[in-house]
């Protein structure tokens, strides 16, 4: 086993060493024991693959993977790697097959990533061929196991990881259900290249802290509601948080009579507000819930926008962010609607997320040169727990308090 | 009817305002009921309908360019548009219909020029009061993915 590189001064969550998002031994450190060790990875949505033989090619941390439904109705998944020589099997990023051929040798492989055949496997005219002694069935890709929960297909190549239910825990559980409680679609796929390690992402969505300072958006533009309930939820193995609020009826009321008086000598509101115009969707009044489940994965609803994302390492400096944006199957016309508009909020381009694309950029730039140092992270105190107020680093450090259980185990 | 060189002079002035970051200019060549998103290929070929920008109104496009005056936070940069040629499918006296090719560069502040995006527009123009104007614009990007944001309008 490699030896740990980082060196984190203390047993507390509220320092970083600059170095974990630069030393390309923590990188492939993290594939080792974070992406092939005790982890589920976000693989797809259930409804990504409609019918059996619907594939999607995707990855866990760097590897390869391919997903692909049978016609047992079960989802397989296995490394997107050739057992002959190692060229990728599925070149699609998509799509609909009886089963795979990888194209350099013609070696075949069924939907559940066993190897089937194997071109010239006797030999032609007696001449060369396989040995007697190669058993296709001891040679094939690397299969991972395999869980949907609530139409997220996760995989793991772990045999030691516990249940999904069981890594997600209880409350985590619940928070799912809430918004994935019945069929979903995608609307919308968009993919982001963004200039720095995949953990500063991943601290972003966590980070309640920066929210009303970085995206000024809301403020600018008057739409903040003054006096939001909320919390913010960290699981017992610190990897998974849930952020979220909502918009309480009295205050919005009085905050909507401001806005009314204040209107006449303001010069910036919306011009078309029907931007942020929703519908009432959970009974439990929440409008906003921020959701991630360690490493790499996200699920948002912001107000009716409702969205996966998934985040994967590209080397130690680039990651990338998938976006999917879904609805319900049975969204009405002017449901429909409302979500696209909203998607206006989020995403690349989104008035208060672009600004998450640019500031992991910042920090990757700023921490050139600064191996030794550390990051403080010691908003609303020491701990990784939940808490009802959100001006709290809480979640980073539970991250951090995954990582390293991960790292240093 | 609407020509060619009615289409290639309005793109050129199109692009110039972007160009030349006179960003409020931009929603003015829009009808005020309009669409503009932009999406990519796989997007567009699967018919799905999302958009990173989705509007549906010419006040939509200037909320757009009032949140990126004042409440968007991203580095300095400028964007030089190279448009083609449009492909008319149809024009008529009041309306066309037209494809557009377009390369975009993204200058950042520090200096560095690259590709951003290519793609193409679909576009449906009508004549509104004497005067060209979008009533769709949909950018169709090539690549399905997007280098860090998209600030300025395609
Ligand atoms: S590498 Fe796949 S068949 Fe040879
Ligand atoms: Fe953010």
């Amino acid at each position: 086993m490699m030896e740990q590189t980082i060196q984190w001064k203390g047993p507390g969550l509220t320092r970083v060493p600059f170095a974990v998002y630069t030393d390309n031994q923590a990188a492939a450190q993290e594939q080792e024991r974070i992406y092939r060790g005790e982890t589920w990875n976000y693989l797809c949505l259930e409804a990504d693959l409609p019918e059996s033989g619907s594939f999607r090619t995707t990855f866990v941390g760097d590897t390869p993977v391919v997903v692909v439904k049978d016609d047992d109705g079960e989802i397989y998944a296995f490394e997107n790697r050739c057992a002959h020589r190692g060229a990728l099997i599925a070149l699609e990023k998509s799509g609909k097959v009886d089963g795979f051929q990888c194209v350099y040798h013609a070696w075949s492989y069924n939907r559940q990533g066993d190897l089937t055949g194997v071109a010239f496997e006797a030999g032609v005219k007696g001449q060369g061929g396989m040995a007697k002694s190669f058993c296709k069935e001891d040679h094939g890709p690397r299969k991972l196991r395999v869980a949907v929960y609530c139409g997220l297909v996760f995989g793991s190549f772990s045999e030691d990881v516990p249940g999904i239910e069981d890594y997600l825990g209880p409350e985590i559980c619940q928070r799912i259900e809430r918004v994935l409680h019945k069929p979903v679609e995608v609307i919308g796929r968009f993919t982001q290249a963004l200039p720095n390690n995949w953990k500063l992402y991943m601290e972003n969505v966590k980070d309640s802290y920066h929210a009303s300072l970085l995206h000024l958006f809301f403020t600018t533009f008057e739409l903040n509601r003054l006096s939001q309930k909320g919390g913010l939820i960290v699981d017992e193995s610190g990897g998974h948080h849930v952020s979220y609020s909502m918009t309480d009826p009295d205050a919005a009321d009085e905050s909507y009579k401001q806005q009314g008086i204040r209107s006449d000598d303001s010069k910036y509101r919306l011009k078309d507000p029907s931007v942020l115009a929703g519908f009432k969707e959970y009974d439990d009044g929440i409008t906003l819930q921020i959701l991630s489940v360690f490493p790499g994965f996200v699920l948002q609803q912001i107000q009716n926008c409702l969205a996966v994302r998934q985040v994967l390492p590209k080397g130690q400096e680039r990651s990338e962010l998938n976006w999917t944006y879904i609805g319900y199957t049975d969204d009405t016309p002017e449901q429909r609607k409302v979500r696209l508009k909203q998607q206006n909020l989020v995403g690349p381009a989104g008035f208060i997320s672009m600004e998450d694309g640019a500031v992991g950029g910042f920090v990757q730039r700023g921490i050139a040169g600064a191996q030794g140092l550390e990051a403080i992270i010691e908003m609303g105190g020491d701990q990784a727990a939940s808490s009802e107020g959100r001006a709290t680093e809480a979640s980073v450090r539970g991250f951090w308090k995954a990582y390293r259980h991960h790292m240093c185990a | 009817m609407i020509d060619l060189l009615a289409l290639c002079a309005f793109n050129a002035s199109y692009a110039n305002a972007i160009d030349s970051e006179a960003l409020e200019q931009w929603p003015a060549f829009f009808t005020e009921a309009c669409t503009y998103r932009i999406t990519n290929v796989e997007n567009e070929k699967e018919g799905l309908p999302s958009g990173i920008v989705y509007a549906d109104s010419r006040a939509m496009l200037e909320d757009r360019i009032a949140a990126l005056r004042e409440a968007n936070i991203y580095e300095r940069h400028r964007y030089r548009h190279l448009l083609g040629i449009p492909l008319v499918e149809s024009a008529r006296d009041d309306q066309a219909v037209a494809r557009t090719p377009f390369l975009v560069a993204r200058i950042m502040a520090t200096g560095e020029t690259m590709v951003f995006a290519t793609g193409e527009y679909h576009d449906r123009f009508v004549m509104d009061g004497g005067k060209l104007l979008l009533a769709e614009r949909v950018a169709v990007c090539d690549s399905t993915v997007t280098d860090t944001l998209m600030a300025l309008p395609l």
